[in-house]
């Protein structure tokens, strides 16, 4: 007998919604209910009918009429229409993960606090960038907790950022930095964030600066490599491209994400760290509170 | 021809040549001096605008609310400017409080192909009843008709003006002449250009750009600013009155504020030295100058390479973190892109 799987519900049909969906056949706890979006046009709403997905073009009214076609929501739209579906979906009860930079539930990195996260009922997956440096900054402000001051700049290729994310380009940032803060504890940081429009492509990459009095190298060093290897269970082409060097007076290290290439090719890694990382925790809500826990 | 508008950036792209370190008694005595001379507006900031004070960038000495209210304080018939990239600041952490400080134009800038970024900015500025224009850097990187569709995308957010950046200095006049006659054909707006001087060319290629529909010029006097410098205001408007064209600047005025104020501001003369002229020539934005010397230094790289592999990898503005990566690269035994002749490499 096929293992019963939990359905979950996409809104938002962009790049994000789209990618989302291609991942989802490959879970083996989950399996999409709805693809909805308003674009009948859209290259993700024709992708996902050749797929045979039940696909809707009334957005969240798909998932209103019909409470039943999924029990878990991933939300790809843009953050005010966040703001609106946020609370329709609480009363519909749907654990709900919110893939723009909206911010209405608490701030999910899967490495640092997914069990934390596997209570709410809503999730935001703060920024690619969010999810691609939050671990490391952790990890070094773990070594030092005296850090002073951190600061991160996430450069993506103009053509992995779509609509909704250049017209989102205020609350990303914004997002990210707040999320930088909440998660280290330190009130100064910083989130720059860069579009290159260069071709081909260039692979979405990172860099972390920290001001450190006295940095311990090695320990930095082999704290942000066990922070990369954690991440690489669930974003494979997640690679440290510089370890922590001390230069300038400030303690610096890059970071690369290439993309699985599952809807955007494989430089669009700012995707794909988002993306894995809304599975993951959609993985484990389902594995935790639908499957297992006792009432399965 | 529309009323020329002379757009003064000493204050802000200035402070790249110093660091970001003008001081507040440097910003009083500019203001005083400039103050009513006839340029539209004096923007003051960071070199890189509201929100850029980072270490990818270089933290300014002052905090924007210090710099831009001591602006305020000296300025009584000329506008209190301020240029930002979102992506660096945002609505809530510097529009808002600039506003607040009394700003009252606004200059929001993105890469020359990334328009719809700088859509949530125009739009709240232009609702708050700011006057905002859009800035398209690094714009010799992109057609004259890429740079039509993204002006006309600022245009259609409420932008007062586009304002094409000379970033890297890398400006022929065939290429000003092409996408400034583009835009000014293509848009109902105001069209500007700010040129940078690598190559010894940003005083006639402002004059070209005016020439062929441009009423924005955005200049600086002594042309301090980033790598080589910018346009020179002062030549500006001593070679536009002597075309004839009317800039309504009081002359003398500004002659006085670059003989008293600006030997001062700026510690040491602008020029097109070597470094900077292979920066124009790379296409690399000229505020990497100063972090490339330094990052050439700290791995004992030649600087000259290091712009030539950044122009070669295409890095934008802002991208500053590539610098400590590709001079981190250059130093290892095979570093690098292995025996790469970076000066032939840029010339083919």
């Amino acid at each position: 007998m096929e293992k019963q799987k939990v359905k979950a519900g996409i809104i938002g049909t962009g790049n994000i919604g789209t990618d989302i969906l291609m991942k989802l056949q490959r879970s083996d706890v989950l399996e999409c209910g709805i693809f909805a979006g308003r674009n009948p046009d859209s290259v993700g709403i024709r992708r996902a009918r050749a797929m045979g997905v039940p696909v809707s073009t009334d957005s969240i009214r798909a998932i209103e009429e019909n409470p039943q076609c999924c029990e878990i929501v991933f939300d790809a739209t843009s953050a005010s229409t966040h703001c609106i579906h946020a609370p329709i979906l609480e009363r519909l009860n749907k654990f709900t993960i919110d893939l723009t930079p909206a911010h209405v539930g608490r701030f999910c990195v899967p490495a640092l606090n997914m069990e934390e996260c596997l209570q709410e009922s809503n999730v935001n997956m703060i920024t690619c960038g969010g999810q691609a440096v939050i671990p490391i900054v952790q990890a070094i402000t773990e070594i030092h907790p005296d850090t002073k001051y951190i600061e991160v700049v996430a450069t993506i290729a103009s053509r992995s950022a779509g609509p909704g994310t250049r017209d989102n380009i205020d609350e990303f940032t914004q997002t990210t930095r707040d999320a930088l803060t909440e998660f280290t504890g330190i009130a100064d940081t910083k989130a720059i964030i860069i579009l290159n429009p260069a071709e081909p492509p260039i692979t979405m990459h990172n860099t972390i600066y920290a001001l450190i009095e006295h940095p311990d190298m090695d320990a930095l060093c082999r704290k942000v490599r066990e922070a990369e290897a954690r991440i690489r269970s669930y974003v494979p082409g997640y690679k440290i491209v510089m370890e922590p060097v001390f230069e300038n007076g400030r303690v610096t290290t890059s970071l690369q994400v290439t993309g699985l290439g599952d809807y955007l090719p494989k430089y669009s890694g700012n995707l794909d760290i988002i993306n894995c990382a809304a599975i993951e925790i959609a993985e484990n809500y389902a594995r935790q509170k639908i499957l297992g826990g006792g009432n399965g | 021809m529309a009323k020329l508008m002379l757009f003064d950036s000493t204050l802000r792209d200035g402070n790249h040549a110093v660091r970001h370190q003008i001081r507040k008694d440097q910003i009083e005595d500019y203001c005083l001096a400039m103050d009513g001379t006839g340029v539209y507006t004096i923007i003051v900031g960071h070199g890189n605008g509201l929100g850029a004070s980072s270490l990818q960038v270089g933290f300014s000495r002052l905090t924007e609310h210090e710099m831009l209210e001591t602006a305020r304080k000296n300025l009584e018939k000329t506008k209190l400017g301020a240029y930002m990239i979102p992506g660096f600041g945002t609505i809530r952490d510097n529009l808002e409080p600039a506003i607040r400080d009394g700003v009252e134009v606004f200059t929001i800038g993105c890469h020359c192909t990334e328009a719809d970024t700088t859509k949530q900015h125009i739009e709240f500025l232009r609702k708050k009843g700011k006057e905002v224009y859009g800035v398209l850097m690094m714009y010799h990187m992109a057609s004259a008709e890429k740079l039509l569709e993204e002006a006309r995308k600022m245009q259609s957010y409420g932008a007062m003006g586009v304002i094409l950046m000379d970033s890297a200095g890398a400006s022929t006049p065939e290429l000003v002449q092409r996408s400034i006659s583009t835009l000014y054909e293509g848009l109902q707006i105001h069209v500007g250009f700010h040129p940078h001087n690598n190559m010894g060319m940003a005083v006639a290629n402002a004059y070209t750009a005016y020439l062929e529909g441009a009423d924005i010029i955005d200049g600086t006097l002594r042309g301090f600013g980033a790598g080589a410098g910018n346009c020179q205001l002062e030549n500006v408007a001593a070679l536009f009155e002597k075309c004839r064209i009317k800039t309504g600047i009081d002359f003398y005025r500004m002659l006085d504020a670059s003989e008293t104020v600006m030997p001062e501001l700026m510690g040491r003369e602008m020029g097109q030295e070597p470094l900077s002229i292979v920066s124009g020539q790379a296409g690399v934005f000229s505020a990497f100058k100063i972090p490339v010397q330094k990052a050439a230094e700290e791995f004992q790289v030649d600087p000259r390479d290091i712009f030539y592999e950044l122009g070669r990898r295409k890095v934008v503005a802002g991208q500053e973190d590539m610098i400590v990566e590709v001079a981190e690269s250059l130093s290892r035994p095979a570093g690098g892109s292995g025996n790469i002749n970076y000066q032939l490499e840029s010339l083919l």
